[in-house]
């Protein structure tokens, strides 16, 4: 527990150092999109019945930072880790590789949900935003945090320069997450663009958080419960597997 | 590439050992092997009697490393890495052992630095300190004096040796020659991967018994009887191997009867940096 709960804590500590870059500056950048896309949209855009585009918009900028910075504290951390090599103080103790997953991931959460409580606080000074089911918002948050911080961490791994963990940041996880219907129901798509959006798993998370706000969803929120935790698992398990044989890390 | 082959060694308990070779011998990474960084894709290791890969928890609870490279995390300082790194082993309150070990470095007074703010000389004293935060039986340096000041040198050796002398079991990789001769107690020498000496100190250097005669001489030729092997000679100095003390008299004898005056002369016994040539093959 000491080994886990020392891991954690420094991959914390890490991003609280920083908490202006790795904290302040997403929740500003996301209160950007809602100020500009609430503004030239209201009005013109209407999602769900008695919604204003600008509430609309509230739960689905605040899962996609909780997505995108769970998956940048993991992936930069490690790869920053790997490059200077000090990734090798954690390598030289007695640490499992499931330790070392649960630690890197449980860090990444605790970032993507800092980073989007910020957004949704600062949301609440001008909008106003129902709460219908709130332990459905914590799961599909805390669910969609782990799979992006896990995300991160096999980014990391797999990486050998920052530009790669980047490239993997820039060319799938910003465009699934802005492709995810945080900014639309995938209903105002056309077919085609439709049955693709339900290939994107960051959908169901997206569409599942916002469901504990309005009540309402583009999907049953049970199976988008069910396909973001079997996401989960499939790809954690793959990770336990990748980190347990030592691939790029213990040569 | 094969890195290592047919490496079979065994370091006992509360031992000096010294690692040496030329670059890329492999020391570096038979030493990655032991701390579980490489695996080895044939062969077993065990640290204390734990496999590094099957008992790693074990083996690496036994095993401290100073690893070559300079590496830190800038986002603490020396304290907060050294707590870090105690827990990384499952250590709680470990301040006392901590602050003694910076003591002995003497990094207190840099406690509160960031890692990012030390000399080089320093991040390697903390290098050596996370090595030590867990007191493990067996300590690795792997060329801990690397690009290191003579003040931490010394510094560095009596902790270590302090070390050795409370039982710790020291694993010395090194390209300072004189340092091996003077800590380690028996030596592997390393090339290309496989080990081509494995002795004591003593032994080694007594294998390699012999002279080295250096002379400058008012001429440019050594007269003829001289005994030995030349090793050099260029305008008047020659450097002349001889088998023992017998055979110095002799030259000497040869030199006088020729006439020649001698301008200097040095007479040189065997050390560590011959064997490591002549077994190598290479420079140091």
């Amino acid at each position: 527990m000491t080994r886990f709960g020392t891991l954690f804590y420094k991959e914390l500590l890490r991003f609280i150092k920083v908490s202006i870059q790795t904290v302040a500056a997403p929740v500003l950048t996301t209160l950007l999109y809602l100020v500009i896309f609430g503004h030239a949209l209201e009005g013109r855009v209407q999602v769900y019945e008695g919604v204003p585009y600008t509430v609309f918009l509230v739960p689905g900028l605040v899962m996609m930072s909780v997505l995108q910075n769970a998956f940048a504290n993991s992936s930069s951390s490690l790869i920053q880790s790997k490059i200077t090599g000090n990734i090798v103080f954690v390598l030289l103790a007695p640490i499992s590789y499931a330790e070392f997953f649960a630690a890197y991931v449980a860090a990444s959460m605790v970032r993507g949900l800092v980073v989007g409580l910020g957004v949704l606080l600062a949301t609440l000074w001008f909008v106003h935003l129902p709460v219908h089911a709130p332990l459905w918002a914590l799961a599909f948050a805390l669910l969609g945090a782990a799979l992006l911080g896990t995300l991160g961490l096999v980014g990391a791994v797999v990486s050998e320069k920052i530009d790669q963990v980047a490239a993997f940041q820039n060319f799938v996880i910003v465009p699934l997450t802005f492709l995810s219907g945080v900014f639309y129901s995938i209903h105002t798509l056309p077919g085609f663009w439709q049955r693709l959006s339900h290939a994107n798993p960051f959908f169901y998370m997206v569409d599942g958080f916002r469901y504990g706000f309005f009540g309402a969803s583009d999907f049953p929120p049970f199976a988008s419960l069910a396909i973001v935790s079997a996401s989960l698992l499939a790809v954690s398990s793959a990770t336990l597997l990748l980190l347990r044989s030592g691939y790029k890390l213990r040569h | 590439m094969r890195a290592l082959a047919g490496v079979s060694l065994e370091v006992d308990e509360g031992e000096f050992f010294g690692l040496l070779g030329p670059n890329g011998a492999g020391k570096t990474t038979l030493i990655n092997v032991i701390a579980g960084l490489v695996r080895a894709d044939a062969g077993s290791t065990r640290v204390m009697g734990a496999d590094v890969r099957t008992e790693y928890r074990r083996a690496r609870r036994m095993l401290g490393v100073v690893p070559q490279e300079l590496v830190f995390d800038p986002f603490f300082t020396v304290r907060e890495t050294l707590r870090l790194q105690s827990g990384y082993y499952g250590l709680r309150g470990n301040d006392a052992w901590i602050d003694e070990v910076m003591h002995h470095l003497d990094l207190t007074a840099k406690a509160d630095a960031n890692m990012r703010s030390l000399s080089g000389g320093m991040k390697r004293r903390v290098l050596v300190a996370q090595a030590l935060v867990h007191k493990p039986p067996v300590i690795v340096l792997d060329e801990p004096t690397a690009g290191v000041d003579v003040e931490l040198r010394q510094g560095l050796w009596q902790f270590v040796r302090r070390m050795n002398r409370e039982g710790h079991s020291i694993v010395l990789t090194t390209h300072y020659l004189e340092e091996a001769e003077m800590h380690c107690s028996r030596i592997a020498m390393l090339k290309q991967g496989r080990i081509v000496a494995l002795d004591t100190t003593r032994n080694l250097l007594g294998s390699f018994s012999g002279l080295e005669l250096r002379l400058h001489l008012d001429r440019d030729a050594l007269p003829p009887g001289v005994p030995g092997q030349v090793l050099h000679a260029e305008s008047g100095e020659f450097r002349v191997r001889l088998a023992d003390y017998r055979q110095l008299e002799e030259a000497l004898a040869r030199l006088r009867e020729a006439g020649v005056a001698i301008r200097e002369m040095e007479v040189h016994p065997p050390d560590l940096e011959e064997v490591f040539l002549r077994l190598t093959g290479s420079g140091a």
